[in-house]
């Protein structure tokens, strides 16, 4: 009996290995010597870097994105990557915040991205701790006079895809998945729902939170559901979760190729997860995408920082004015749709459309 | 070769396989081990701050080791110590804001509410068990799930007013040490990893030198064999997931109001409980093998945080280190078969 039940034990810790094995994933590591030109001394001795939350620098959403970001800024100035350029640290879990963030303090680097709110408490305890460091925030705000913060009008982006799905839907239902439920999740979801409403009120908008970030199987699953109740369009703020739902929308796609079924990408463009080929046809099942230039605002805070210019204890919003936000190209979108998203974009801009950030 | 000398060589050998297998991908991936393993251990020990994390990780993964090795002294597999482990760390977290009590008063009990949280989130499986035969791997798992979804919930709508974390517990009731911090250049290591080496011999107590624990052992042993010499069977078995889960409550306790020191919306699992079925596989099901297995977790853990900024090396490459040395471990019986050998050839 005893060894049976050992049998089991192993064989189901082979399986939660599997399993949590499968949450993690390979790093792009070391470009190394990449623009190592040495002409450029005009960064003199700055140093960046940036810790991750969970999802690590290949997450295909903000943590890759700013983590692009940083090495744009590398390149620009002559910076190498590693302890005297820039560099990242990858948060396994929850736990590693506070020890990467004081690592990267030891370290010795002049300015200190947290990418994600999740690391707001870790930040602002280290940053009180580490008050001659420099300490930047995305996502969330956070306290402290060496701290920036840089958060972004997800609800205004999330608006004008919201009018992309609202026009282009044939079933009038759209779903939106969600991440955690969290105040900056339910900026997407409600500027999402606002955008539909505006230019389709009968369409009907099934939001859903996926309770988790990284799970991307769960993502499949529930974006199943959704396309199975008619829904052919579907928003995801949900990280690596999200990289489930492309995954459906493209098996659906590949079933059923005159079936409309489409993805909204979130924080890059995402056209390349929906591309795939069915009956030898090229498809794209990804509609358009909701960018978060999180790329744009690293580079931005890092020259601010490099130039003596670090915005501490600053709330830096990024939105469409700023570059900050937008939606990407896509073939999928008719003209019609890009000529409404244009005019909601002025009518944003012009501040005649309040995008509600909240869900009521 | 006493029976003895092979439990503590079994795990060693595992270790030192693992190691070198490690060392082996990390050469075949092109990067130089000995600089590797060399920033792993300054990651873990090099500075005073290091080592601090190191001990503060260390303290969750002994009990959530406790917490696997007890259920499996009574032959059950306690897979829900992760979500055992997260309603013990909000319970603790609620406690310590829910009141205004001297220390003296308040640590204690928010520390007994985790510990009381989780052993109702064992005992549900348990009863269960002993009840209904339903397996207690298929309802432990489950009840991660629930665990995880109901604290995100409660941290963001009961605890909290929709926030995504909930305010830091009062110092009434928080196991934070300033001493130990200024100790450790504002490392996170707080005074819990005290009650984790407590725990560990109220661990052995309980089940070498109690009636009780003969008899929990005994069920381990063989459950027909216990119930025909008048042992209650179900007894046991509620008895064994409720300690087991209380102390993976514990566990939870500890970063609630020590390492974190407040409770949170969890994007996924904290993986403490699932690595701790490896400690305490690693550390042969004893209390002294737990607390030796969650020391070379939390090294690695820690460590690892370290080997890419200083030598390259992906972080990754200490999981696949880690799943080695489970690998060998789980394959302990090919080495002993090994051993055996080796003796016989000797003679």
């Amino acid at each position: 009996m005893k060894k049976r039940k050992f049998g089991l034990g192993l064989s189901m810790l082979l399986a939660a290995g599997t399993i949590l094995g499968a949450c993690g994933s390979d790093t792009e590591t070391s470009n190394g010597g990449e623009e190592n030109g040495g002409g450029e001394e005009a960064a003199g001795d700055f140093t960046v870097s940036m810790v991750t939350d969970v999802g690590g620098v290949d997450d295909k959403s903000f943590n890759q994105s700013a983590w692009e970001g940083l090495q744009a800024f590398g390149a620009e100035h002559g910076l190498e990557q590693g302890t005297d350029g820039y560099n990242y640290f990858q948060s396994q879990g929850d736990a590693d915040y506070t020890t990467n963030l004081n690592t990267a303090v030891r370290n010795d680097f002049d300015l200190i991205f947290g990418i994600g709110f999740l690391l707001q408490p870790a930040i602002e305890q280290v940053a009180q701790q580490r008050a001659d460091s420099h300490f930047a925030l995305v996502d969330s705000v956070a306290e402290g006079d060496n701290v920036a913060s840089i958060t972004f009008k997800e609800h205004e982006g999330s608006f004008l895809v919201g009018v992309a799905a609202g026009l282009q839907t044939e079933t009038n239902k759209i779903g939106f998945i969600g991440g955690v439920e969290s105040d900056l999740i339910n900026k997407f979801a409600a500027g999402f729902k606002a955008g539909v409403e505006a230019v389709n009120p009968d369409a009907t908008v099934d939001i859903q939170f996926a309770g988790d970030f990284n799970n991307a199987s769960r993502g499949q699953q529930m974006a199943a559901a959704m396309y199975g109740s008619g829904v052919d369009i579907v928003y995801h703020a949900a990280g690596g979760t999200g990289n489930g739902v492309f995954t459906e929308a493209k098996n659906l796609k590949q079933q059923d190729p005159e079936r409309q079924i489409f993805v909204i990408g979130v924080d890059r463009d995402q056209s390349e997860e929906g591309a795939l080929e069915a009956g030898g046809q090229p498809y794209n099942v990804t509609l358009t995408s909701m960018i978060k230039r999180v790329d744009i605002a690293v580079q931005d805070i890092s020259t601010r920082a490099m130039e003596g210019d670090f915005p501490g204890g600053e709330i830096i919003e990024y939105g469409i004015e700023e570059n900050g936000i937008a939606v990407a190209q896509s073939e999928n979108l008719t003209e019609d749709t890009l000529a409404q998203i244009e005019t909601y974009k002025q009518q944003i801009l012009d501040g005649e459309i309040e995008v509600p950030s909240t869900l009521q | 070769m006493s029976s003895r000398l092979q439990a503590i060589l079994v795990p060693v050998i595992s270790v030192l396989l693992g190691l070198i297998a490690g060392a082996i991908v990390m050469l075949v991936s092109g990067f130089n081990p000995i600089e590797g393993y060399g920033a792993l251990l300054r990651g873990a020990f090099g500075d005073t701050f290091y080592i601090g994390e190191t001990i503060r990780q260390i303290t969750p993964y002994i009990f959530a080791g406790l917490a696997v090795a007890f259920a499996f002294r009574t032959g059950l597999f306690n897979i829900g110590v992760e979500g055992q482990l997260l309603v013990g760390w909000i319970a603790s977290v609620w406690v310590g804001l829910a009141f205004d009590l001297p220390k003296f008063i308040h640590l204690p009990m928010a520390v007994l509410a985790g510990a009381a949280a989780g052993a109702i989130w064992g005992f549900v499986p348990g009863f269960l068990k002993a009840r209904l035969r339903v397996h207690e791997v298929i309802v432990t798992i489950m009840m991660n799930y629930i665990a995880l979804h109901l604290v995100n919930y409660l941290v963001r709508y009961v605890i909290s007013d929709e926030q995504n974390t909930t305010v830091a517990v009062p110092p009434s009731a928080s196991l934070k040490s300033p001493f130990l911090e200024n100790l450790t250049d504002f490392s996170t290591l707080h005074n819990g990893i005290f009650l984790a080496l407590a725990a560990a011999i109220i661990f052995w107590v309980v089940l070498e030198k109690t009636t009780t624990g003969f008899e929990l052992r005994s069920v381990g042993f063989n459950q027909h064999a216990s119930e025909y010499a008048g042992m209650n069977v179900n007894r046991n078995i509620v008895l064994s997931m409720v300690i087991s889960g209380a102390f993976a409550g514990l566990g939870g306790a500890m970063e609630g109001l020590g390492t974190f020191g407040y409770g949170f919306i969890h994007g996924a699992f904290s993986g403490v409980g699932f690595d701790g079925i490896a400690v305490a596989l690693l550390g042969g099901n004893v209390a002294i093998g737990v607390i030796l297995a969650a020391a070379l977790f939390g090294t690695l853990k820690v460590g690892a945080l370290n080997m890419p900024i200083e030598s390259g090396v992906p972080t990754e490459l200490v999981e696949i280190v880690i799943a080695l040395i489970i690998f060998f471990v789980a394959s302990s019986y090919i080495i002993r078969y090994l051993l055996n050998r080796y003796k016989k050839g000797a003679k």
